[in-house]
Protein backbone atom coordinates (compact mmCIF):
# COMPACT_ATOMS: atom_id res chain seq x y z
CA UNK A 1 0.00 0.00 0.00
CA UNK A 2 0.94 3.62 -0.31
CA UNK A 3 0.16 5.93 2.57
CA UNK A 4 0.19 8.90 0.22
CA UNK A 5 -2.38 7.31 -2.12
CA UNK A 6 -4.66 6.92 0.90
CA UNK A 7 -4.33 10.63 1.62
CA UNK A 8 -5.24 11.46 -2.00
CA UNK A 9 -8.39 9.32 -1.86
CA UNK A 10 -9.44 10.47 1.61
CA UNK A 11 -8.83 14.16 0.90
CA UNK A 12 -12.03 16.18 1.30
CA UNK A 13 -11.07 17.98 -1.90
CA UNK A 14 -11.04 14.77 -3.95
CA UNK A 15 -13.39 15.89 -6.76
CA UNK A 16 -16.17 13.34 -6.45
CA UNK A 17 -19.20 15.47 -5.65
CA UNK A 18 -19.29 15.14 -1.86
CA UNK A 19 -19.23 18.89 -1.29
CA UNK A 20 -22.90 19.22 -2.30
CA UNK A 21 -24.11 16.73 0.34
CA UNK A 22 -24.51 17.12 4.09
CA UNK A 23 -24.94 13.48 5.10
CA UNK A 24 -28.25 14.30 6.75
CA UNK A 25 -26.87 17.26 8.69
CA UNK A 26 -29.09 19.83 6.93
CA UNK A 27 -32.26 18.00 7.93
CA UNK A 28 -30.93 17.51 11.47
CA UNK A 29 -30.06 21.19 11.81
CA UNK A 30 -33.52 22.24 10.62
CA UNK A 31 -35.15 19.82 13.07
CA UNK A 32 -33.07 21.20 15.94
CA UNK A 33 -31.13 17.99 16.45
CA UNK A 34 -27.80 19.64 15.64
CA UNK A 35 -27.35 23.01 17.35
CA UNK A 36 -23.63 23.10 18.13
CA UNK A 37 -20.47 21.08 18.53
CA UNK A 38 -21.83 18.68 21.19
CA UNK A 39 -24.92 17.70 19.22
CA UNK A 40 -22.86 17.52 16.03
CA UNK A 41 -20.67 14.97 17.81
CA UNK A 42 -23.73 12.94 18.84
CA UNK A 43 -25.06 13.03 15.30
CA UNK A 44 -21.73 11.98 13.79
CA UNK A 45 -21.29 9.19 16.33
CA UNK A 46 -24.70 7.79 15.41
CA UNK A 47 -23.96 7.97 11.71
CA UNK A 48 -20.53 6.42 12.13
CA UNK A 49 -21.81 3.34 13.96
CA UNK A 50 -24.76 2.75 11.61
CA UNK A 51 -24.52 3.78 7.96
CA UNK A 52 -20.82 4.60 8.39
CA UNK A 53 -20.00 1.08 9.52
CA UNK A 54 -22.07 -0.43 6.70
CA UNK A 55 -20.34 1.80 4.15
CA UNK A 56 -16.92 0.92 5.57
CA UNK A 57 -17.61 -2.82 5.33
CA UNK A 58 -18.93 -2.51 1.76
CA UNK A 59 -15.85 -0.51 0.74
CA UNK A 60 -13.52 -3.01 2.40
CA UNK A 61 -15.22 -5.94 0.67
CA UNK A 62 -15.00 -4.21 -2.72
CA UNK A 63 -11.31 -3.52 -2.08
CA UNK A 64 -10.82 -7.23 -1.40
CA UNK A 65 -12.27 -8.06 -4.81
CA UNK A 66 -15.77 -9.25 -3.88
CA UNK A 67 -18.14 -9.10 -6.91
CA UNK A 68 -19.33 -5.46 -7.12
CA UNK A 69 -22.85 -6.42 -8.26
CA UNK A 70 -23.34 -8.57 -5.15
CA UNK A 71 -22.12 -5.70 -2.99
CA UNK A 72 -24.34 -3.23 -4.83
CA UNK A 73 -27.38 -5.41 -4.11
CA UNK A 74 -26.27 -5.71 -0.48
CA UNK A 75 -26.01 -1.91 -0.31
CA UNK A 76 -29.54 -1.52 -1.73
CA UNK A 77 -30.87 -3.94 0.89
CA UNK A 78 -29.18 -1.92 3.64
CA UNK A 79 -30.55 1.45 2.43
CA UNK A 80 -34.32 1.60 3.01
CA UNK A 81 -34.78 5.20 1.79
CA UNK A 82 -35.17 5.48 -2.01
CA UNK A 83 -33.80 9.04 -1.79
CA UNK A 84 -30.62 7.80 -0.10
CA UNK A 85 -30.25 4.99 -2.62
CA UNK A 86 -30.45 7.54 -5.42
CA UNK A 87 -27.90 9.76 -3.68
CA UNK A 88 -25.54 6.80 -3.14
CA UNK A 89 -25.69 5.91 -6.82
CA UNK A 90 -25.24 9.50 -7.96
CA UNK A 91 -22.19 9.88 -5.71
CA UNK A 92 -20.92 6.48 -6.85
CA UNK A 93 -21.11 7.62 -10.46
CA UNK A 94 -19.28 10.84 -9.66
CA UNK A 95 -16.60 9.00 -7.70
CA UNK A 96 -16.21 6.51 -10.54
CA UNK A 97 -15.41 9.33 -12.95
CA UNK A 98 -12.81 10.80 -10.61
CA UNK A 99 -11.29 7.38 -9.86
CA UNK A 100 -10.98 6.41 -13.53
CA UNK A 101 -9.22 9.68 -14.28
CA UNK A 102 -6.98 9.35 -11.21
CA UNK A 103 -6.13 5.63 -11.12
CA UNK A 104 -7.08 4.19 -14.56
CA UNK A 105 -7.86 0.46 -14.42
CA UNK A 106 -9.72 -2.04 -16.61
CA UNK A 107 -11.69 -3.16 -13.58
CA UNK A 108 -13.05 0.36 -13.04
CA UNK A 109 -13.96 0.67 -16.74
CA UNK A 110 -15.84 -2.62 -16.57
CA UNK A 111 -17.87 -1.61 -13.50
CA UNK A 112 -18.57 1.81 -15.01
CA UNK A 113 -19.98 0.06 -18.08
CA UNK A 114 -22.02 -2.29 -15.91
CA UNK A 115 -23.52 0.59 -13.86
CA UNK A 116 -23.84 3.56 -16.25
CA UNK A 117 -25.99 5.47 -13.73
CA UNK A 118 -23.72 4.58 -10.84
CA UNK A 119 -23.15 1.81 -8.29
CA UNK A 120 -23.44 2.56 -4.57
CA UNK A 121 -20.71 4.99 -3.55
CA UNK A 122 -19.03 2.77 -0.90
CA UNK A 123 -18.67 -0.03 -3.46
CA UNK A 124 -17.02 2.35 -5.93
CA UNK A 125 -14.88 3.70 -3.10
CA UNK A 126 -13.54 0.19 -2.44
CA UNK A 127 -12.82 -0.31 -6.14
CA UNK A 128 -11.07 3.05 -6.29
CA UNK A 129 -8.93 2.06 -3.31
CA UNK A 130 -8.08 -1.21 -5.05
CA UNK A 131 -7.02 0.65 -8.21
CA UNK A 132 -4.90 2.94 -6.08
CA UNK A 133 -3.08 -0.07 -4.65
CA UNK A 134 -4.73 0.29 -1.27
CA UNK A 135 -6.08 -2.44 1.02
CA UNK A 136 -9.40 -3.26 2.66
CA UNK A 137 -8.69 -1.33 5.85
CA UNK A 138 -7.68 1.73 3.82
CA UNK A 139 -10.97 1.64 1.93
CA UNK A 140 -12.85 1.22 5.21
CA UNK A 141 -11.01 4.23 6.63
CA UNK A 142 -12.08 6.42 3.71
CA UNK A 143 -15.73 5.38 4.08
CA UNK A 144 -15.86 5.61 7.86
CA UNK A 145 -14.13 8.98 7.95
CA UNK A 146 -16.34 10.35 5.18
CA UNK A 147 -19.42 9.35 7.18
CA UNK A 148 -18.47 11.92 9.82
CA UNK A 149 -16.41 14.50 7.93
CA UNK A 150 -19.23 15.25 5.48
CA UNK A 151 -21.76 16.27 8.16
CA UNK A 152 -19.08 18.17 10.10
CA UNK A 153 -18.08 20.28 7.08
CA UNK A 154 -21.71 20.88 6.17
CA UNK A 155 -22.55 22.00 9.71
CA UNK A 156 -19.82 24.64 9.56
CA UNK A 157 -21.71 26.13 6.61
CA UNK A 158 -25.22 25.55 7.96
CA UNK A 159 -24.74 26.90 11.50
CA UNK A 160 -21.66 29.05 10.98
CA UNK A 161 -20.19 26.70 13.57
CA UNK A 162 -16.62 27.50 14.59
CA UNK A 163 -14.54 25.36 12.17
CA UNK A 164 -12.03 24.59 14.93
CA UNK A 165 -14.80 23.09 17.03
CA UNK A 166 -16.03 21.01 14.11
CA UNK A 167 -12.53 19.66 13.49
CA UNK A 168 -12.11 18.90 17.19
CA UNK A 169 -15.30 16.81 16.97
CA UNK A 170 -13.66 14.73 14.23
CA UNK A 171 -10.51 14.33 16.31
CA UNK A 172 -12.52 13.17 19.34
CA UNK A 173 -14.28 10.58 17.15
CA UNK A 174 -10.99 9.24 15.74
CA UNK A 175 -10.64 6.30 18.19
CA UNK A 176 -14.18 5.22 17.34
CA UNK A 177 -13.43 5.49 13.63
CA UNK A 178 -10.48 3.16 14.23
CA UNK A 179 -12.75 0.66 15.97
CA UNK A 180 -15.41 0.82 13.23
CA UNK A 181 -12.72 0.23 10.59
CA UNK A 182 -11.47 -2.86 12.45
CA UNK A 183 -14.99 -4.28 12.66
CA UNK A 184 -15.75 -3.45 9.04
CA UNK A 185 -12.55 -4.97 7.70
CA UNK A 186 -13.09 -8.10 9.79
CA UNK A 187 -16.63 -8.51 8.42
CA UNK A 188 -15.44 -7.90 4.86
CA UNK A 189 -12.86 -10.63 5.30
CA UNK A 190 -15.62 -13.15 6.03
CA UNK A 191 -17.64 -12.37 2.88
CA UNK A 192 -15.65 -14.75 0.67
CA UNK A 193 -16.71 -17.65 2.88
CA UNK A 194 -20.07 -16.54 4.30
CA UNK A 195 -21.44 -14.33 1.54
CA UNK A 196 -22.66 -10.74 1.88
CA UNK A 197 -24.75 -11.62 4.94
CA UNK A 198 -21.47 -11.32 6.85
CA UNK A 199 -21.63 -7.55 6.24
CA UNK A 200 -23.13 -5.38 8.99
CA UNK A 201 -26.67 -4.07 8.44
CA UNK A 202 -26.93 -1.28 10.98
CA UNK A 203 -29.33 1.47 10.08
CA UNK A 204 -30.45 4.81 11.51
CA UNK A 205 -34.19 5.17 10.93
CA UNK A 206 -34.23 8.92 11.59
CA UNK A 207 -31.53 9.46 8.95
CA UNK A 208 -33.53 7.44 6.45
CA UNK A 209 -36.85 9.16 7.20
CA UNK A 210 -35.44 12.68 7.31
CA UNK A 211 -33.61 12.06 4.01
CA UNK A 212 -36.97 11.34 2.38
CA UNK A 213 -38.42 14.59 3.74
CA UNK A 214 -35.31 16.59 2.83
CA UNK A 215 -35.48 15.38 -0.78
CA UNK A 216 -38.82 17.19 -1.08
CA UNK A 217 -37.72 20.56 0.31
CA UNK A 218 -38.04 23.32 -2.29
CA UNK A 219 -35.23 25.39 -0.73
CA UNK A 220 -32.09 23.78 0.65
CA UNK A 221 -28.35 24.31 0.65
CA UNK A 222 -27.37 20.66 0.17
CA UNK A 223 -28.53 17.95 -2.21
CA UNK A 224 -28.90 15.48 0.70
CA UNK B 1 -9.61 26.30 -26.36
CA UNK B 2 -10.34 22.65 -25.78
CA UNK B 3 -8.47 19.42 -25.27
CA UNK B 4 -9.11 17.21 -28.26
CA UNK B 5 -8.15 13.62 -27.68
CA UNK B 6 -9.98 10.35 -28.03
CA UNK B 7 -11.11 8.68 -24.83
CA UNK B 8 -9.26 5.44 -24.22
CA UNK B 9 -12.11 3.83 -22.33
CA UNK B 10 -15.78 2.92 -22.51
CA UNK B 11 -18.49 4.59 -20.50
CA UNK B 12 -18.70 8.29 -19.66
CA UNK B 13 -16.02 10.52 -21.06
CA UNK B 14 -13.64 12.19 -18.67
CA UNK B 15 -13.81 15.97 -18.35
CA UNK B 16 -12.61 17.68 -21.44
CA UNK B 17 -12.81 14.73 -23.85
CA UNK B 18 -14.18 16.12 -27.10
CA UNK B 19 -15.92 12.89 -28.01
CA UNK B 20 -18.64 10.95 -26.28
CA UNK B 21 -18.33 7.30 -25.33
CA UNK B 22 -19.88 6.24 -28.64
CA UNK B 23 -17.26 8.24 -30.58
CA UNK B 24 -19.60 11.04 -31.69
CA UNK B 25 -18.54 14.63 -31.13
CA UNK B 26 -20.11 16.10 -28.02
CA UNK B 27 -21.88 19.45 -27.81
CA UNK B 28 -19.92 22.67 -27.36
CA UNK B 29 -20.15 23.72 -23.69
CA UNK B 30 -20.17 27.41 -22.79
CA UNK B 31 -20.16 28.62 -19.17
CA UNK B 32 -21.77 31.84 -17.95
CA UNK B 33 -20.58 33.23 -14.62
CA UNK B 34 -20.58 36.53 -12.78
CA UNK B 35 -21.82 38.33 -9.67
CA UNK B 36 -25.34 37.96 -8.26
CA UNK B 37 -27.95 39.93 -10.18
CA UNK B 38 -25.78 40.85 -13.16
CA UNK B 39 -28.19 39.26 -15.64
CA UNK B 40 -26.75 35.80 -16.28
CA UNK B 41 -30.12 34.05 -16.33
CA UNK B 42 -31.69 36.78 -18.46
CA UNK B 43 -28.78 36.44 -20.91
CA UNK B 44 -29.20 32.66 -20.99
CA UNK B 45 -32.93 33.10 -21.65
CA UNK B 46 -32.24 35.60 -24.44
CA UNK B 47 -29.62 33.31 -25.99
CA UNK B 48 -32.07 30.40 -25.95
CA UNK B 49 -34.69 32.51 -27.74
CA UNK B 50 -32.13 33.73 -30.28
CA UNK B 51 -30.59 30.32 -31.03
CA UNK B 52 -33.26 27.67 -30.45
CA UNK B 53 -34.55 27.76 -34.03
CA UNK B 54 -31.13 27.08 -35.54
CA UNK B 55 -29.46 24.89 -32.87
CA UNK B 56 -30.26 21.97 -30.64
CA UNK B 57 -29.46 23.34 -27.19
CA UNK B 58 -29.81 22.65 -23.48
CA UNK B 59 -29.07 24.49 -20.23
CA UNK B 60 -27.55 23.43 -16.89
CA UNK B 61 -28.07 25.82 -13.98
CA UNK B 62 -26.06 25.86 -10.74
CA UNK B 63 -28.16 27.57 -8.11
CA UNK B 64 -26.86 28.35 -4.66
CA UNK B 65 -29.73 27.01 -2.62
CA UNK B 66 -32.85 26.83 -4.77
CA UNK B 67 -34.01 26.01 -8.27
CA UNK B 68 -34.78 29.70 -8.93
CA UNK B 69 -32.75 30.01 -12.11
CA UNK B 70 -33.99 26.74 -13.57
CA UNK B 71 -37.55 27.69 -12.58
CA UNK B 72 -37.20 31.11 -14.22
CA UNK B 73 -36.12 29.50 -17.48
CA UNK B 74 -38.97 27.01 -17.25
CA UNK B 75 -41.51 29.76 -16.53
CA UNK B 76 -40.25 31.79 -19.45
CA UNK B 77 -40.56 28.64 -21.56
CA UNK B 78 -37.32 29.41 -23.39
CA UNK B 79 -36.77 25.67 -23.85
CA UNK B 80 -38.82 22.54 -23.24
CA UNK B 81 -38.41 21.42 -19.59
CA UNK B 82 -36.46 18.28 -20.46
CA UNK B 83 -33.68 20.49 -21.85
CA UNK B 84 -33.09 22.30 -18.54
CA UNK B 85 -31.30 20.65 -15.60
CA UNK B 86 -30.55 22.15 -12.18
CA UNK B 87 -27.38 21.05 -10.37
CA UNK B 88 -27.28 21.47 -6.59
CA UNK B 89 -24.06 23.00 -5.36
CA UNK B 90 -23.99 22.68 -1.55
CA UNK B 91 -23.97 26.48 -1.23
CA UNK B 92 -20.83 26.83 -3.36
CA UNK B 93 -21.39 27.34 -7.10
CA UNK B 94 -17.68 28.02 -7.61
CA UNK B 95 -16.85 24.58 -6.24
CA UNK B 96 -19.31 22.92 -8.61
CA UNK B 97 -18.07 24.77 -11.70
CA UNK B 98 -14.35 24.75 -10.94
CA UNK B 99 -13.02 22.54 -8.12
CA UNK B 100 -15.34 19.54 -8.33
CA UNK B 101 -17.10 19.46 -11.67
CA UNK B 102 -18.41 15.90 -11.48
CA UNK B 103 -22.09 16.76 -10.94
CA UNK B 104 -22.05 19.24 -13.82
CA UNK B 105 -20.36 16.78 -16.18
CA UNK B 106 -23.01 14.24 -15.35
CA UNK B 107 -25.81 16.73 -15.99
CA UNK B 108 -24.30 17.61 -19.36
CA UNK B 109 -23.86 13.96 -20.34
CA UNK B 110 -27.37 13.02 -19.23
CA UNK B 111 -28.82 15.85 -21.33
CA UNK B 112 -26.90 14.61 -24.37
CA UNK B 113 -28.14 11.06 -23.71
CA UNK B 114 -31.75 12.02 -23.11
CA UNK B 115 -32.50 14.91 -25.49
CA UNK B 116 -29.46 14.81 -27.79
CA UNK B 117 -27.87 15.12 -30.17
CA UNK B 118 -27.08 18.62 -28.95
CA UNK B 119 -25.05 21.38 -30.59
CA UNK B 120 -24.65 23.57 -27.54
CA UNK B 121 -24.98 23.30 -23.76
CA UNK B 122 -25.03 26.53 -21.72
CA UNK B 123 -23.77 25.98 -18.16
CA UNK B 124 -24.86 28.83 -15.90
CA UNK B 125 -23.21 29.42 -12.54
CA UNK B 126 -25.16 30.78 -9.61
CA UNK B 127 -24.11 34.35 -8.78
CA UNK B 128 -20.71 34.30 -7.16
CA UNK B 129 -17.65 36.46 -6.64
CA UNK B 130 -15.17 37.98 -9.09
CA UNK B 131 -12.78 35.03 -8.81
CA UNK B 132 -15.31 32.37 -9.87
CA UNK B 133 -14.27 30.80 -13.16
CA UNK B 134 -15.20 27.57 -14.89
CA UNK B 135 -12.87 24.58 -15.09
CA UNK B 136 -11.52 23.82 -18.56
CA UNK B 137 -12.61 20.25 -17.83
CA UNK B 138 -16.24 21.42 -17.81
CA UNK B 139 -16.58 24.12 -20.47
CA UNK B 140 -14.87 24.97 -23.74
CA UNK B 141 -15.36 28.71 -23.38
CA UNK B 142 -16.71 31.03 -20.72
CA UNK B 143 -18.62 34.28 -20.59
CA UNK B 144 -18.36 36.54 -17.54
CA UNK B 145 -21.39 38.79 -17.04
CA UNK B 146 -21.16 41.98 -14.98
CA UNK B 147 -23.52 44.96 -15.01
CA UNK B 148 -23.19 48.70 -14.85
CA UNK B 149 -25.22 48.95 -11.64
CA UNK B 150 -22.75 46.76 -9.73
CA UNK B 151 -20.24 49.60 -9.85
CA UNK B 152 -18.25 50.91 -12.81
CA UNK B 153 -14.99 50.04 -11.02
CA UNK B 154 -15.41 46.27 -11.48
CA UNK B 155 -13.43 46.11 -14.75
CA UNK B 156 -10.62 48.09 -13.08
CA UNK B 157 -10.58 45.72 -10.08
CA UNK B 158 -10.12 42.79 -12.44
CA UNK B 159 -9.98 39.29 -10.99
CA UNK B 160 -9.93 35.99 -12.88
CA UNK B 161 -13.49 36.34 -14.22
CA UNK B 162 -13.04 39.82 -15.68
CA UNK B 163 -9.47 39.24 -16.81
CA UNK B 164 -9.52 35.74 -18.31
CA UNK B 165 -13.08 35.00 -19.49
CA UNK B 166 -13.28 34.39 -23.23
CA UNK B 167 -16.00 37.04 -23.42
CA UNK B 168 -16.78 39.81 -20.94
CA UNK B 169 -20.37 41.09 -21.05
CA UNK B 170 -21.17 44.44 -19.45
CA UNK B 171 -24.93 44.21 -19.01
CA UNK B 172 -27.78 46.69 -18.33
CA UNK B 173 -26.11 49.58 -20.19
CA UNK B 174 -29.54 51.27 -20.26
CA UNK B 175 -29.17 51.87 -16.51
CA UNK B 176 -25.81 53.65 -16.75
CA UNK B 177 -27.20 57.22 -16.63
CA UNK B 178 -29.32 56.40 -13.56
CA UNK B 179 -26.56 54.82 -11.48
CA UNK B 180 -23.76 57.18 -12.51
CA UNK B 181 -21.68 54.56 -14.30
CA UNK B 182 -19.20 55.75 -16.90
CA UNK B 183 -19.35 53.29 -19.82
CA UNK B 184 -16.27 54.83 -21.46
CA UNK B 185 -14.26 54.27 -18.32
CA UNK B 186 -15.53 50.70 -18.02
CA UNK B 187 -14.52 50.01 -21.62
CA UNK B 188 -11.04 51.48 -21.12
CA UNK B 189 -10.50 49.56 -17.88
CA UNK B 190 -11.69 46.31 -19.48
CA UNK B 191 -9.34 46.87 -22.41
CA UNK B 192 -6.46 47.40 -19.99
CA UNK B 193 -7.27 44.18 -18.09
CA UNK B 194 -8.07 42.00 -21.10
CA UNK B 195 -5.87 43.23 -23.96
CA UNK B 196 -7.30 41.58 -27.09
CA UNK B 197 -10.04 39.51 -25.41
CA UNK B 198 -13.50 40.71 -26.51
CA UNK B 199 -15.99 42.78 -24.48
CA UNK B 200 -19.68 43.27 -25.29
CA UNK B 201 -21.78 46.09 -23.85
CA UNK B 202 -25.41 45.04 -23.91
CA UNK B 203 -28.87 46.04 -22.81
CA UNK B 204 -31.41 43.25 -23.11
CA UNK B 205 -34.12 45.94 -23.13
CA UNK B 206 -32.76 47.49 -26.31
CA UNK B 207 -33.66 46.32 -29.77
CA UNK B 208 -30.24 44.76 -30.33
CA UNK B 209 -30.64 42.72 -27.13
CA UNK B 210 -28.43 39.67 -27.06
CA UNK B 211 -27.39 39.91 -30.73
CA UNK B 212 -23.66 40.45 -30.15
CA UNK B 213 -23.35 37.66 -27.61
CA UNK B 214 -25.33 35.29 -29.85
CA UNK B 215 -22.97 36.13 -32.73
CA UNK B 216 -19.97 35.35 -30.50
CA UNK B 217 -21.55 32.00 -29.53
CA UNK B 218 -22.14 31.17 -33.21
CA UNK B 219 -18.49 31.90 -33.95
CA UNK B 220 -17.34 29.55 -31.13
CA UNK B 221 -19.64 26.87 -32.48
CA UNK B 222 -18.23 27.30 -35.97
CA UNK B 223 -14.73 26.77 -34.53
CA UNK B 224 -15.88 23.76 -32.53
CA UNK B 225 -17.45 21.97 -35.47
CA UNK B 226 -14.77 22.97 -37.99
Amino acid sequence: MSGAALLVLADGRFPAGGHAHSGGAEAAVKAGRITGAASLEDFCRGRLHTSGRVAAALAAAAALGVDPSLLDEAADARTPSPALRAVARRLGRQLMRAARATWPADELDAVAGQFPKGAHQPVVLGLAARSAGLGAADAAYCAAYESVSGPATATVRLLSLDPFEATAVLARLAPEVDRVVDLAAEAAGRVAEEGVDALPAGSAPVLEISAEAHAGWPVRLFAS
Amino acid sequence: MHVDHSPSHDGPAVGADARRADGSRRALRIGLGGPVGSGKTATVAALCRALRQELSLAVVTNDIYTREDADFLLREAVLPPERITAVETGACPHTAIRDDISANLEAVEDLEDEVGPLDLVLVESGGDNLTATFSKGLVDAQIFVIDVAGGDDIPRKGGPGVTTADLLVVNKTDLAPYVGSDLGRMAADAKAQRAELPVVFQSLRSEAGVTDVAAWVRARLAEWTA
